[in-house]
């Protein structure tokens, strides 16, 4: 009650700068198109329509009916979490001005400036901010690059039905059974959730079926973030449910036998999550955006305009990030802090901030109740035009603690509410 | 005297070729008065940009414009200078933390007070 209390005399407050600006100069005079409605694009929204007071009308597009989001999303496979726990309504963004469409990005013509829609409809803009997430290559997968075998090869790398459905499989499958995990090798989305997960199916193991266990096939040769905490959570309260095998690249499955195909092996499942090689979402890619060996966009941090096409944006898991930035919401939510005051000032006439700072903070979980972090902090150098770590800043948690799990949980509430409230 | 601009968005000027040729044709008695402006436009609040930008860093964990909806301490309303000392405190290692000692070795002195400045001038809860 007090939220939607709070939220009405925001709207309020909202309306009172909207009419301000409408007695300036009747409606706003630029237009930003955004993208792609996840931890980047809606967090760009609401602050272009912050920063910018109603001066500049933004519309969001955006398939889906509500925000899932993929941090905690390995706690519904772990049963501590429901789907519903982590869905967040759009709602939120309309105090901020935000115009909301429910479509999808078709395509763009740079040179007309202007985006058209699934649904039919075609908006202009002076500029365009694209979060369009990751895409599969399912080409790297042979045998999983159709409808039906994705329907039975889960990746869950995406939040929704994907996350509920390998919870059911997870729950069907019968005790003394192998879950089998594949890692893909880096770059990815989010470096610690593939681990994470393993905990978490761990976790419902040793609670529910002790005969089974999680194997963990690692195309990387060693584990890609906080590698001894996931290491010394397998060795100890996992003791028997994880198997880690690295340098585990693979070729191919069989779809039939639930067989993952290895370089010089091949393992058996009774439940196989693979979790395909990723590269920029389609709409970048049609652009001719992805210049980062082909699969992201490289991007001039100081705005997060994309190298190749003027007056588009780029923000979230689609970039070719600084050297230690991780793909991450977390991440992808500070691009569009930079991204939302840059455009603000463009549009305006005002000056870009030539130092930005960001910062990545990841929760992961354990167990249901302990987790670990880890940090860094990144500025931008006008040396090399590229975003270097802080020396002396970032680090990990020492050890999983249930000291910060009220931590995560308040992560989760405000980055959301960041983003959406 | 200086330009306005270098009132308003001492920040950029101060990193832009503009400055550097600029300070290079002055007399050395006018770099002083530059440098005493310097020293007033970093500690005051006349880069309300910085300090919102900075702060918006915070904002995942700390909400925004420092309203938290859960055990992450709220920033908003907070007195400055209370919000300085702890975050160089942190720095300095000398208040423990789970956290904030790795993220506040990331800022600078001047991004932490234009933050603070930003936090303390929002309306609590």
């Amino acid at each position: 009650m007090l939220g939607s209390r709070r939220d009405f005399l925001r709207a309020g407050a909202a309306s009172i700068a909207a009419s301000a600006v409408g007695a300036r100069g009747s409606t706003p005079v630029s237009k930003v198109v955004v993208v792609g409605g996840g931890f980047g694009g809606a967090t760009a929204a609401k602050y272009i329509g912050k920063w910018s007071a109603g001066s500049i009308g933004v519309t969001l597009i955006e398939r889906g009916s509500a925000f899932v989001s993929c941090p905690l999303s390995n706690l519904v496979l772990g049963g501590s979490r429901q789907i519903a726990d982590l869905t967040v309504p759009y709602e939120g963004l309309d105090k901020w001005g935000v115009r909301r469409i429910t479509d999808e990005a078709q395509s763009v013509d740079p040179a007309a400036r202007t985006v058209t829609l699934v649904g039919g409809a075609t908006l202009p803009y002076d500029r365009l901010i694209l979060s369009p997430g990751v895409d599969f290559i399912w080409s790297a997968v042979p045998s999983l690059n159709n409808a039906t075998a994705q329907e039975k090869v889960l990746h869950a790398w995406k939040a929704g039905a994907q996350t509920v459905a390998l919870r059911r499989q997870l729950e069907a499958m019968p005790d003394g059974g192998v879950f089998v995990i594949h890692v893909p090798m880096a770059p990815y989305r989010c470096p610690p959730a593939p681990y994470e997960r393993a905990c978490q199916v761990a976790l419902y193991f040793s609670t529910q079926k002790k005969r089974s266990k999680v194997i963990l096939l690692d195309a990387n040769e060693e584990v890609q973030s906080e590698r001894e905490l996931f290491v010394a959570a397998w060795n100890g309260r996992y003791k028997g449910y994880v198997e880690y095998r690295p340098n585990s690249g693979l070729t191919d499955v069989d779809v039939a036998t639930l067989t993952a195909k290895l370089d010089f092996d091949d393992v058996k499942a009774d439940v196989l999550n693979v979790i395909p090689p990723q590269h920029a979402g389609a709409i970048a890619r049609q652009l001719g955006m992805a210049n980062a060996n082909g699969r992201f966009c490289q991007v001039d941090f100081l705005t997060y305009e994309s190298t190749v096409q003027r007056n588009i944006h780029v923000l979230g898991d689609a970039i070719q990030p600084a050297s230690l930035m991780p793909r991450s919401g977390h991440m992808a939510n500070q691009h569009a802090k930079v991204c939302a005051a840059a455009v603000v000032a463009l549009l305006s006439g005002g000056e870009v901030n030539p130092l930005p700072v960001v910062a990545n903070t990841c929760y992961s979980y354990l167990s249901d109740r302990e987790v670990a972090h880890i940090v860094s902090v990144h500025r931008y150098d006008p040396a090399t035009r590229t975003m270097s770590v802080v020396p002396g800043s970032g680090g990990l948690s020492p050890a999983a603690n249930s000291e910060e799990t009220a931590y995560a949980e308040a992560w989760a509430k405000n980055i959301w509410a960041d983003m959406l409230g | 005297m200086p330009p306005l601009c270098f009132w308003r968005h001492d920040r950029e000027y101060h990193h832009s070729s503009a400055w550097v040729a600029t300070v290079n044709r002055l007399p050395i008695r006018t770099l002083a008065g530059f440098a005493l402006l310097l020293a007033v436009g970093h500690a005051g609040a006349a880069d309300k940009d910085l300090g919102r930008e900075v702060a918006a860093s915070c904002a995942n964990c700390h909400g925004t414009d420092g309203r938290s909806r859960g055990a992450v301490p709220s920033l908003a309303g907070r007195d400055k200078g209370e919000l300085v000392r702890q975050m160089r405190e942190f720095r300095d290692g000398k208040r423990g933390s789970t956290i904030m000692q790795q993220l506040a070795r990331g800022y600078t002195d001047s991004e932490i007070e234009s933050a603070a400045a930003y936090f303390a001038a929002q309306k609590a809860q």
